[in-house]
């Protein structure tokens, strides 16, 4: 077994993988990378399948000390990350050897990391999966959905002979420009018709409220003439729109079932971009359909 | 019946059967999620019903949502509600105390009534579980009568003790572990609500009935109960 021990833990590193399934109508979220674009190609890099469990290191701060030799691949925002004192590239896999640290400075471009480890990090899933839930104490090395804490220990088997490079055309979501895939529908009849073209028409800026639950837009308030919704489920990228008029993305840790009216959802690729989109940043939504945000979905899981 | 099914993401569409809260609509609710799971098996990933309504969350790596649509409305086609019997009947034990449900005295003052009369209402009916969410093994029960029926807390409290039952509005539900939350505290029960070494992990299931039993401290306490007031708690 080989391990990194954390030395340092920032703000907010998490064990994540695709996330937990089959137990959402307990009111258990979903949980999972928040680019799992970026987290696909770090484990892409080392031979794993796209959703094996890997670090999420959001907005740096993290130092790590590996126990034994091995190889990681690094993706996602670019945190100053350095093997002892060398800047790492993004994107690529490298060799650590026992002793050496690898730690993350502050955020260069974008907001979080993903750190794979051959093979994927070992732990017993809880409830399918080793997605690290906070709220909910669910997931992550030990079960019980810790994020990352001075001393823990993360531990993989794999090994790999011929790590990959990444093929020259790759766009990672982070390089891609803002432009949010959004696929209307939902309560999006009860907008007011200057809503909608507003929605689409506007920048938007992520605002500093943006955690792994959900992340709140600033722009023009859009009304809804719907009060009084019953509670309904609620699927990932869905663009809410509370009495303030200001769109929250709900995201992968967001509650299961909410009753504020809803635009529609973002696409899946829009949401790994707006997962590495730092508080400031515009964006803009874009209107799409379920079959060409399907096949943007299917050409991404075809690389892997 | 019948139901609409609308498109509400990439992979995903809200079928709502009903525009209202009424739990005569659970039978149908239960029999449309059977429905659904058996007539989708290895293309659903998440299935939610909620009050109203169920969320469908197919895998869009094997089919389109349009196919989906079509799969989803036979799936439905003829549907007739379950029989009441198909859910489950549960007894939750509560220590009614103003340590540890904060909210006991104002939710009385609004009725008109004292507190053992509050207990004796809160605890003298069953109760509908609507939906699961907000947390893991959270339920959404109801109706809680008119009379008690108490808007959430202004500013809701950072940490709501594991096992706190409380009352929002005409619903009342129990906290399955510790969290923020804004509803109004009346008591605390040691029961389990969500286990992930039980078989289903959750104890409440949509469509399940629910009687909260007034319980004295000393039995809460036997029971595996956390009497710490919530003062103290949230220090």
């Amino acid at each position: 077994m080989k391990e990194l021990t954390v030395e340092r833990a920032g703000p907010l590193a998490l064990v994540q993988d695709g996330g937990r399934f089959g137990v959402r109508h307990l009111g258990v979220t979903q949980g999972g990378a928040m680019d799992p674009v970026s987290m696909g190609w770090a484990n892409w890099l080392l031979g794993n399948d796209p959703g094996a469990a890997a670090l999420e290191i959001s907005l740096g701060g993290l130092t790590l000390r590996a126990g034994a030799d091995g190889w990681l691949a690094l993706s996602g925002a670019d945190l100053d990350a350095r093997l002892d004192d060398e800047p790492l590239s993004r994107n690529a896999a490298f060799a650590i050897r026992a002793g050496q640290r690898l730690s993350f400075g502050h955020p260069v471009k974008g907001v979080r990391a993903y750190l794979a480890v051959a093979g994927g990090i070992a732990g017993s899933p809880t409830l399918g999966s080793l997605a690290c839930v906070v709220r909910e104490g669910l997931g992550g090395a030990d079960g019980e959905g810790r994020a990352l804490a001075q001393g823990d220990v993360i531990r993989w088997q794999g090994d790999t002979d011929s790590p990959r490079q990444l093929p020259n055309e790759i766009r990672m979501p982070l390089d891609m420009p803002p432009e949010l895939a959004l696929i209307q529908g939902a309560q999006s009849d009860y907008f007011a018709a200057a809503s909608l073209f507003d929605a689409f028409n506007s920048d938007w800026q992520v605002d500093s409220r943006a955690d792994r639950m959900g992340i709140r837009l600033r722009g023009p308030q859009l009304d809804c003439r719907l009060s009084g919704m019953v509670s309904e489920g609620i699927p990932l990228g869905a663009v809410q729109v509370p009495a303030d008029g200001q769109p929250i993305v709900l995201m992968n840790d967001r509650q299961t079932v909410g009753g504020y009216p809803r635009l529609g959802a973002l696409s899946p690729l829009a949401c790994a971009r707006l997962a590495q989109c730092a508080p400031g940043e515009r964006v803009r939504m874009l209107p799409t359909t379920p079959e060409r945000a399907r096949e943007a979905w299917r050409r991404q899981l075809k690389c892997w | 019946m019948t139901p609409r099914i609308e498109t509400v993401s990439m992979d995903s569409l809200i079928v709502r059967l009903f525009d209202h809260i009424d739990e005569r609509h659970m039978p149908w609710l239960m029999a449309a999620e059977r429905a659904l799971r058996q007539a989708l098996q290895e293309v659903l990933i998440d299935l939610v019903p909620s009050y109203t309504t169920l969320l469908v969350h197919i895998d869009a790596t094997r089919l389109s949502l349009a196919e989906a649509r079509r799969r989803v409305a036979a799936a439905l086609e003829g549907l007739a509600p379950l029989e009441q019997a198909e859910g489950r009947h549960h007894i939750i034990p509560v220590w009614y105390d103003h340590s540890v449900g904060p909210e006991l005295g104002r939710i009385a003052e609004r009725a008109g009534i004292d507190c053992d009369e509050l207990i004796r209402r809160h605890s003298g009916r069953d109760y509908c579980v609507f939906a699961l969410g907000f947390a893991p093994g959270y339920g959404f029960m109801g109706l809680v009568e008119e009379a008690l029926a108490t808007p959430r807390l202004q500013t809701p409290r950072q940490r709501v003790p594991k096992g706190s039952v409380a009352i929002a509005e005409r619903q009342t539900a129990v906290y399955p572990m510790r969290s923020p939350g804004g509803w109004n505290l009346i008591g605390r029960t040691a029961v389990e609500l969500f286990d992930r070494d039980s078989d289903g992990y959750s104890l409440l299931r949509p469509g399940d009935r629910v009687r909260f039993e007034a319980v004295d401290r000393d039995t809460f306490v036997t029971a595996g109960g956390d009497p710490t007031p919530l003062e103290e708690r949230a220090s």
